[in-house]
């Protein structure tokens, strides 16, 4: 079946089976590798992006029930002032280690910091609590969610 | 483990095309210079004629540093900054990019990545940086000694070029045989905090490149059905339902008949078609035991005679110096088999080039395994496989195995096709999970016995579990008069002075496959030594830190750096004084060479839960070569010790695993520990491990502080802590 998807800013057309993930999509139909597969069971994060600016865990989510939204992935995010002050943030810290986790974490980083400006530690906790880092690069996502949050006011 | 030293290449060079200057080794050991490249040499450093400098990295990245570390020895000894250099990933070969412990076998573990490299890439990159020199000089006459070279530019005795103006006139020049080495005082890169990693900004933006994001043109996906106990036999499948699944291509029983290979167009067609597939098993040699008889049989194993008397010990002496000690501490400890699960799911990709070689698109822990398998699966020599190291999301020891277990199931299930059409081979979470190669159930017994004066008058320790080793390529270097190395170390070679220590050991039966996990023997050695140290400390109304200095003051070299880091850490965590409502932990542990000591400090109770409010550590790893890696490295040990003591663990039913994927097997999330700070030791040593060495101490030092909360009356001998009980807020 045919879908259409805004994805990044763009109107994208993919031959899917109705229930697929949109996490799949993105991967394997679009070839856009930067959103990651972890856990396919919404446990992990990995799979984050936006939906209608919203973090979302695409592998629980399905490509019939997202026609027309706007999707962004981790390629887009540096055009978002927000996410650039994201990845700004990281590279000062050197947040990644193996890095399979951190489009997602940065995703999901996005996400607070247009909730929240301005967040303590404890709120940094409780909104990225569902991004699994087995590299365990916690402490530093910690640190650079709340320096982005500097960068953003600079 | 503990691996020795094999030998090493003799430096050369090469002018490969025109104006390229190559700085490595022979696989022969022969000298040779400027002679065609691609047959001969292997470059730990090339420049080609623009001045661009590219470290070729012989170990692979998965998140550990070597990409940044390999490339700042480079940078550092020619004199370009980190700007200025490039990194590419070394091709398989088990004779030229070998780990210099391993033997001809080229691999990552054992945290021996920067320590076996150091003197190897030092040494290219003087040898570049010489070349480079002696050919300015001669074309300035003047003396090279007036010449060196800083961010990338030849200067001195008011010269100043480009480092591209000489690369063609280097290569063709003979490589000297031991070229100067900088002095440490002048080094810039090494050491300096401020240096970033080089893999940071492709992992921010989405472009790095793991080996689950390869797309080759017309690539099938294939995902295993495995047989859900160990030793189940594929006899046959019914495919009549995944036939309805729009992608499904076939299925084929692999040889080992260990599952049965579903080929799919993409990944969402594999997962599905591969649940809705039927496999026919022979379940008649297959596993049959729970982790309760696993356990009781280790129990049992610490109860009767070891098999193995580890260290050649007067078994009855000792245990007669502790029955007569003064005061006596016993505990008996267990261990439950624990999942890697890295970030990453295990994948790799596999294709068939025009001329029939074979290539494999991998996150290649330890290409060699894969290599040497394939000459076997193929029928190739291994000049005809090629193996391309991608970056890995991961692994904690499970990407690494001799077996190859999962580049094995790839090249099977490739074999089975055309191969017209490359394989990628895929697992879920849950194949991750449920898939084996778990660190080794373990247990621990031991009686410590005090005199008067608060000293270990005898020190009775019986292990029991699972030999990783045994049966494997690594065996001749682990395995000692029966005893695998990877299941004492760390009680062995311990720098504590403990007269009269008897260790025995007793494999059990494995239940499943078992291999390394982050620090290997240590995630059960450390605990048990550590734990055991506070309670000796306790009974002899010692202060821990105090206890385990008088057990270091005999000198020696492991003893002064262990007792530096560990009252270091004691130091700068307040040791003695945690803030009001809080309560400290500490542990020190000594593995792959280098010395952390942690303490946790925690408040809460186990009742209600109990909040990790800080842990400081204490490391000394020789010369620092990246400061903040270094940290990152502590951090993340930390977090995976801690993560795994607090609630996980893998479980057996019938011989079936009970967990499948996160949700019951519950990763550390960002709220587990409020804050981390981690100090180096500055040294002039080699470098030695970094990857492994934060995680030992993390456990015990929690237990510790758990032990020590008001309310507790006794250490957690039974690791998760959340079987016994403790909750975590
Ligand atoms: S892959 Fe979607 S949350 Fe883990
Ligand atoms: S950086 Fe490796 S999982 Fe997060």
């Amino acid at each position: 079946m045919s879908f259409t998807l805004k994805i990044n800013g763009e109107t994208k057309t993919v031959d899917a089976e109705p229930g697929t993930p949109l996490l799949w999509v993105i991967r394997d139909d679009l070839k856009m590798t930067g959103t990651k597969f972890g856990c396919g069971v919404a446990s992990c994060g990995a799979c984050t992006v936006h939906v209608d600016g919203e973090p979302t865990r695409s592998c629980q989510t399905y490509i019939d029930d997202i026609e027309g939204a706007e999707i962004t992935t981790i390629e887009a995010i540096e055009n978002d002032r927000i996410g650039a002050a994201v990845q700004q943030a990281w590279l000062e810290l050197d947040v990644v280690q193996c890095g399979y986790c951190q489009s997602g974490q940065i995703m999901s980083a996005v996400g607070l910091l247009r909730d929240t400006p301005k967040p303590s530690a404890e709120d940094v906790d409780s909104y990225m609590w569902g991004n699994a880092c087995r590299c365990a690069t916690y402490q530093r996502i910690r640190a650079a969610v709340l320096r982005a949050s500097e960068i953003m006011e600079a | 483990m503990t691996l020795n030293t094999s030998r090493r290449g003799f430096l050369t060079s090469a002018a490969a095309t025109t104006a390229v200057l190559m700085i490595g080794a022979t696989a022969d050991g022969v000298l040779a210079a400027g002679a065609s490249a691609d047959a001969m040499l292997t470059p730990f450093v090339k420049i080609d004629s623009s001045g661009k400098v590219i470290a070729i990295v012989k170990h692979f990245e998965m998140g550990q540093g070597p990409t940044t570390g390999l490339t700042t020895i480079i940078a550092e000894e020619i004199g370009v900054t980190m700007d200025q250099i490039g990194y590419e990933f070394a091709p398989s070969d088990p004779t030229r990019y070998n780990n210099l412990y391993f033997g001809p076998f080229q691999g990552t573990g054992g945290s021996t990545a920067m320590a076996n490299s150091w003197q190897q890439y030092r040494t290219a990159g003087a040898a570049a940086r010489a070349m480079l020199i002696t050919a300015a000089a001669a074309n300035w006459g003047i003396d090279p000694a007036d010449l060196d070279i800083t961010d990338g530019r030849i200067t001195g005795a008011g010269h100043d070029a480009p480092l591209a103006d000489f690369v063609a006139a280097a290569a063709a020049l003979p490589v000297p045989e031991t070229p100067a080495l900088r002095d440490p005082t002048d080094w810039k890169i090494i050491g300096n905090p401020a240096t970033r990693r080089l893999d940071s900004p492709a992992k921010v933006n989405g472009q790095a490149r793991f080996a689950m994001d390869v797309h080759l043109p017309d690539q099938m996906v294939v995902m295993i059905k495995r047989t859900p106990k160990r030793g189940g036999l594929a006899t046959g499948f019914d495919d009549s339902a995944a036939q309805e699944v729009k992608g499904y291509i076939m299925a084929r029983t692999l040889p080992t008949q260990h599952g049965v290979a579903i080929y799919a167009e993409n990944t969402w067609a594999a997962i599905q078609a591969r649940e809705a597939l039927e496999v026919h098993w022979d379940m008649t040699a297959a596993e049959t035991r729970s982790s309760q008889q696993i356990r009781d049989e280790i129990l049992t194993a610490l109860n009767a005679e070891p098999s193995y008397n580890v260290n050649k010990a007067d078994r009855a002496a000792v245990k007669a110096a502790v029955d007569s000690a003064d005061r006596v501490v016993e505990k008996t400890f267990y261990f439950p088999l624990l999942a890697h699960a890295p970030m990453e799911p295990l994948n790799c990709t596999i294709e068939q080039t025009a001329n029939g070689d074979i290539v494999l698109h991998d996150g290649a822990q330890m290409p060699t395994a894969p290599h040497m398998a394939y000459q076997e699966i193929f029928g190739l020599p291994a000049d005809r496989i090629h193996i391309e190291t991608m970056l890995a999301g991961g692994s904690f020891g499970r990407r690494a195995t001799a077996d190859a277990d999962y580049q094995v199931e790839a090249g099977l299930a490739f074999a089975m096709t055309d191969r017209s059409r490359p394989v990628k081979l895929v697992w879920t979470r849950e194949d991750d999970i449920r898939g084996g190669n778990y660190r080794p159930a373990t247990g621990h017994k031991v009686r410590v016995g005090l005199s008067r004066d608060g000293r270990i008058t005898g020190w009775d320790h019986q292990i029991a579990g699972q030999s990783i080793m045994k049966g494997t390529f690594f065996e001749q270097v682990a395995v000692h008069d029966g005893v695998d190395s990877t299941l004492v170390e760390g009680v062995t070679e311990n720098p504590y002075n403990i007269p009269g220590q008897a260790i025995g050991l007793t494999d059990t039966e494995k239940a499943t496959s078992v291999l390394w996990w982050r620090s290997v023997g240590h995630t059960h050695t450390a605990y048990v030594m550590e734990t055991m140290m506070d309670l000796a400390a306790r009974a002899a109304n010692t202060d821990p830190v105090d206890f385990r200095l008088a057990h270091l003051a005999d000198g020696t070299d492991d003893q002064i750096r262990q007792a530096r880091v560990l009252k270091l850490a004691a130091e700068k965590a307040g040791w003695g004084q945690p803030p009001e409502g809080r309560t400290q932990g500490i542990a020190v542990h000594k593995s792959f060479s280098t010395f952390v000591a942690e303490v946790v400090e925690i408040s809460g109770t186990a009742e209600d839960g109990i909040v990790i409010e800080k842990v400081t550590a204490a490391v000394d790893c020789g010369v620092a070569i990246n400061p903040d890696v270094i940290k990152a490295q502590i951090e993340g040990g930390i977090g995976y010790g801690i993560g795994h003591a607090m609630r996980d663990q893998i479980t057996l039913v019938d011989g079936q695993v009970e967990q499948s994927n996160f949700p019951d097997y519950e990763p550390l999330r960002i709220s587990d520990i409020k804050k981390i700070e981690t100090h180096i030791v500055p040294s002039p040593l080699a470098p030695t491990g970094i990857g492994e060495p934060g995680t030992p101490p993390s456990a015990p030092a929690l237990a510790n502080a758990i032990a020590a909360l008001p309310q507790s009356d006794d250490l957690v001998a039974e690791l998760p802590m959340a079987e016994a009980g403790i909750s975590f807020a």
